[in-house]
């Protein structure tokens, strides 16, 4: 094996994030998370904040505080995706709420009807909070009209995935101490990707640049009018990035036609040890998982010392439990 | 009745509750000493320093954010800002000396020691407050009193601002300002 063993970059953790001065009259006021596109600057960073606080709760030897007691979430998941859905239980569990699990794969029956009528069904169960996750985007914002309880949206289609988004700012933030000037590159399936979208609004507002790259199948000049910087050559841009987010390649799509083969996939948009040797000495990769290693991400990359994954996982259940809180009896409402 | 106390009332009371802790606690042995934030973790700071002057050799130190275990969250609307809680010494097995700035209710104190106990077993835990304003609406009592106004009406306010977070030291009590708790703003 001649494994190209990545070069020695340095991650001291040498900005440990401290919470920022709120102004004191701020208070959050949003009943549902829907996406990060209609938040704040300041709304955003009183989340990051707040799952500051709330990351210490997961280090304490009794991990879970009574915030949510009596409180019941539901995560009403129409896609599987068990890391999220974990993710949320756990968040809910260590602030004392009760947690049910509702999914169900998407039936022959008109998915809108389908969905209100589904959701109404839970709320009238004496639900607080809905967790969902549907492959039709604008579902979540479809549900927070329908119910009185609270949304969390946790990924609509390829619209937002604003905890994703939150996370990757929060982790971000944690190993630089800011993100305003950094350099954020995006790279893979941006087009059908809402973790791309809610990465792009959360990094734009707290003043990053951020570079989607991707083959122009994946990616149509298009989503320069969102603000992004639109680069269809990875090599263009590697030494002058900050941090590299590698999106997921997903096997159901690379049949199509809009998608290169993989291993021309790996080659031209893949973060390879080759192409690691050029990067900044501190870059700091991330990925939202799961990986496939080998594929959009080097298997001594991913576990390297430049890796934020593993901290990525660890920062979303604070993340998600900042949210979840937040939401909850947020007062005035949202819609 | 007096509203209005300046810096020298403050730092009697402040030295007040020294004293009274420094003659109840052994300097040779641990001490943990514990601020419920904000002000309560000042004053917290303040007398840890007046004991270490007065020779108690190993104190522990502490803040205490007890947003989370309040029990009125679901009537306070709008989400305040969660602070993280910091335990630098372990509280196992040690006396604990909780500290805030004025006992009212007497529920942020059932908080506090709610939160406490997620952290540890201290060996005992003694209350001591810069003011004691009475009104208790729990089983609460302090060990260490630095300043006894029995006399505050109910609907008035005693704000108490340190030099550190406000300027100034300070005790002020006013009639409320603001729409008490319960008359939270609604929206249609």
């Amino acid at each position: 094996m001649s494994h190209h063993k990545p070069h020695s970059h340095s991650t001291s953790p040498a900005n440990a994030e401290a919470p920022r001065a709120h102004p004191p009259a701020f208070r959050w006021t949003r009943k549902h998370l829907l996406g990060l596109e209609s938040l704040s600057a300041h709304e955003i960073e009183f989340v990051l904040d707040t799952a500051h606080s709330f990351k210490e709760v997961s280090t304490r030897s009794v991990k879970k505080v009574p915030a949510l007691r009596g409180r019941v979430m539901v995560n009403a998941f129409f896609e599987n995706s068990t890391r999220t859905r974990t993710s949320f239980s756990l968040a809910a569990s260590r602030l004392s709420a009760d947690v049910v699990d509702f999914s169900e794969s998407q039936s022959s029956v008109t998915k809108g009807e389908t969905l209100i009528d589904t959701a109404r069904t839970i709320e009238a169960m004496g639900v607080d909070i809905i967790v969902l996750r549907h492959p039709a985007a604008g579902s979540a914002e479809l549900l927070a009209r329908s119910v009185q309880c609270s949304v969390v949206n946790a990924g609509d289609g390829a619209h937002e995935h604003p905890t994703q988004g939150l996370l990757d700012l929060y982790t971000i933030r944690e190993r630089f101490g800011k993100v305003a000037g950094l350099k954020v590159a995006v790279v893979g399936d941006i087009v059908n990707s809402r973790v791309a979208r809610s990465n792009l609004w959360g990094l734009k507002k707290l003043g990053a640049e951020v570079i989607f790259v991707g083959p122009p199948t994946l990616l149509p000049r298009s989503f320069e009018t969102l603000g992004a910087r639109i680069v269809h050559d990875l090599d263009s841009v590697i030494g002058e990035i900050d941090v590299i987010n590698m999106l997921r390649v997903q096997f159901e799509r690379i049949q199509t036609s809009q998608f290169p083969s993989v291993r021309e996939f790996t080659r031209l948009f893949g973060l390879t040890p080759e192409r690691f040797l050029r990067c900044k000495k501190d870059i700091f990769v991330m990925h939202p998982g799961p990986m496939n290693r080998g594929i959009e991400i080097s298997s001594d990359i991913a576990d390297g010392p430049n890796s934020g994954v593993l901290k990525q996982v660890t920062n979303g259940m604070a993340i998600r439990m900042a949210v979840l809180y937040l939401v909850s009896h947020a007062g005035a409402a949202d819609h | 009745m007096r509203t209005q106390y300046d810096h020298a009332d403050v730092a009697r009371a402040v030295e007040h509750l020294t004293a009274s802790l420094a003659a109840a606690f052994d300097p040779a042995a641990p001490l943990v000493v514990v601020g419920i934030r904000t002000r309560g973790q000042t004053l917290a700071d303040r007398i840890s320093s007046l004991l270490a002057a007065r020779g108690f050799a190993h104190i522990g130190r502490g803040v205490l954010d007890i947003t989370l275990y309040r029990d009125d969250l679901s009537e306070i609307g709008p989400r305040p800002m969660v602070r993280p809680t910091q335990l630098h010494d372990e509280i196992d097995g040690k006396p604990l000396i909780l500290i805030d700035d004025v006992l009212f209710t007497g529920r942020s104190i059932r908080a506090a020691l709610d939160a406490l106990s997620d952290f540890g077993r201290p060996s005992a835990i003694r209350l001591a407050v810069l003011i004691d304003r009475g009104g208790r609406e729990l089983p609460i009592q302090a060990d260490f009193v630095g300043l006894s106004l029995p006399d505050v009406p109910i609907e008035h306010r005693v704000n108490v601002h340190l030099t550190e977070t406000d300027g100034e030291d300070e005790i002020l009590v006013e009639p409320r300002t603001v729409e008490p708790r319960s008359e939270k703003p609604r929206t249609a």
